[in-house]
């Protein structure tokens, strides 16, 4: 009885330790807003540059009512979770044939450097002219910028795996194939979840400046579009609906490695 | 006629820093159904010979056979290993564990979980089919990991020190619990240990190495009365601390 008292306030202050930070955290969106409005309506910043969030919802709803802003969140989400998917895969497989041939390993060992070390987006104006200006030499870029470190985070955690568990396997005349399905790659679920999440920024990188290159289409067309006619409202919009889907994506992959890992 | 034969074994392991000899001309042969241990100082390559039986790897030199068919690459061979560690897989439930090398060997049972449920009883664990791994103690473990080597009938269990890293108790009775399994079904068995006591109280027969390189240097019968008590019942034998202070002189010596 009392033992039961004891857990329904600790339940009890759990809760509201969650209901504070919720709380706080609220708080500090509501004084981000308020303080951006209030700043830009006493000229403390340049309300030319720096917007105000009234203006920059305003033109939200504008164009949300002609569904103009509809199309071009759609065509760059398509090629953000695309890129990122591809570059992630990509990334999976190349480790895979890594730890197949510990030989091929040996000799890629400096080119996955040089790659790693190499600046992706510097590669887009090549891209541009070899795959057209369009749709997919953008989602080329969505992928590239993520699949060499990808591989040679996953690589490293294929080689990290307890190489006991592969000596049960053996015993039991496993093939390579099956080691790697049945120990290798589960064991190394927790990392590939862990670059699908540093992959999420990474392709949104990838997408914008992309689409800052050749778009037509797209919100990092929008916002150089903006920042060219000199429309700050639509430049600070872009990136607000860029943070909003960035942190989707970013929770969607948090479900996924929480139905993934469930027992470790 | 023999059951496991090893015949001038020789083994080098080999780095940039050295050639080491490991083991050097190794010969022994065990019986159908007997209970060896292997023991020795460190560095005297028992867990390396364990490991050539096992067909993990080939010898620089010589042969291992079982009923007379080489062990490396022998995909019709079937050998039980035990680790230090139970090494279960964390993401895989009891069962799929247990069930693990009968899915890898293609081994037809009528059902998976049948058997699985069958084993757990057998190696007196409650019905944990469905729980992971992480949810049970380092002794329940260890019997999963039996229940897994048991469950494709290995002609033959390597026993690589799996009761070190038990509590004492828990070894205890898993040492018991190992040996009644084995005579149960007549299964021949190698140990590798560091522990005497274990070894007086579990074998038949003791190997004693010595070190750099590797070598048999002694072989000790255990007496019939110890044979056949459990391990448990063998160390409370008188018989049992008069042999444990021979070995032990022997050991002394090596090192």
């Amino acid at each position: 009885m009392n033992n039961q008292k004891l857990h329904e306030q600790f339940i009890l202050s759990l809760k509201q330790e969650k209901r504070l930070v919720r709380f706080y955290q609220f708080l500090i969106l509501i004084v981000f807003f308020g303080l951006w409005e209030a700043a830009s309506h006493l000229r403390w910043i340049d309300p030319l540059i720096f917007s105000s969030p009234s203006k920059v919802f305003h033109l939200l709803a504008e164009k949300l009512a002609d569904g103009t802003i509809l199309v071009h969140i759609g065509y760059t989400l398509f090629e953000t979770v695309l890129g990122f998917i591809i570059g992630t895969l990509l990334g999976t497989i190349l480790a895979a044939i890594l730890w197949w041939s510990p030989f091929l390993s040996k000799v890629f060992d400096p080119y996955l450097v040089v790659l790693n070390s190499m600046p992706k987006v510097a590669l887009g104006p090549i891209l541009i002219v070899a795959m057209g200006p369009g749709m997919t030499s953008i989602i080329t870029m969505g992928a590239i910028i993520s699949v060499i470190i990808s591989t040679i985070v996953i690589y490293t955690s294929f080689r990290n795996v307890d190489a006991n568990y592969l000596k049960v396997l053996q015993t039991f005349n496993a093939t390579r194939s099956q080691m790697f399905k049945e120990a290798i790659l589960p064991s190394s679920f927790p990392t590939i979840i862990s670059t699908l999440k540093v992959n999420v920024g990474l392709s949104w990188v990838g997408v914008i400046v992309g689409e800052f290159l050749v778009s037509s289409k797209g919100l990092g067309y929008l916002i150089i579009y903006g920042f060219q006619v000199f429309n700050f409202n639509l430049v600070l919009m872009s990136l607000l609906i860029i943070a909003v889907f960035a942190t989707i994506m970013y929770q969607l992959v948090e479900m996924l490695e929480k139905k993934l890992i469930k027992n470790e | 006629m023999d059951f496991l034969t090893v015949e001038n074994v020789h083994h080098t392991y080999l780095s940039k820093e050295a050639a080491t000899e490991a083991l050097s001309n190794i010969n022994l042969t065990i019986h159908q159904g007997e209970f060896v241990s292997f023991i020795g100082p460190s560095g005297c390559g028992k867990t390396t010979l364990l490991s050539i039986i096992a067909g993990l790897f080939e010898p620089a030199s010589g042969t291992v056979k079982i009923e007379n068919q080489s062990v490396f690459g022998n995909k019709d061979l079937s050998i039980g290993y035990m680790l230090q560690q139970d090494y279960l897989f964390p993401w895989k439930t009891i069962e799929d564990n247990i069930t693990l090398g009968l899915k890898l060997l293609n081994k037809d049972s009528e059902s998976y979980a049948s058997t699985a449920s069958n084993l757990l009883k057998d190696v007196g664990l409650p019905p944990v089919e469905k729980k992971y791994p992480r949810e049970l103690s380092g002794g329940m473990r260890q019997r999963v990991a039996l229940a897994r080597t048991l469950a494709v009938d290995p002609k033959i269990l390597l026993l690589d020190e799996p009761f070190s890293a038990l509590d004492y108790q828990s070894k205890l009775k898993l040492e018991d619990l190992v040996s009644n399994k084995l005579k149960e079904y007549g299964k021949t068995a190698v140990l590798v240990t560091h522990d005497l006591g274990e070894a007086i109280a579990m074998s038949d027969r003791i190997f004693l190495f010595s070190a750099r390189p590797g070598k048999v240097y002694r072989v000790f019968e255990v007496p019939e009365e110890l044979r056949a008590l459990t391990p448990f019942e063998a160390r409370a034998h008188s018989s049992y601390s008069s042999l444990f202070q021979l070995i032990w002189k022997e050991l002394e010596s090596l090192e």
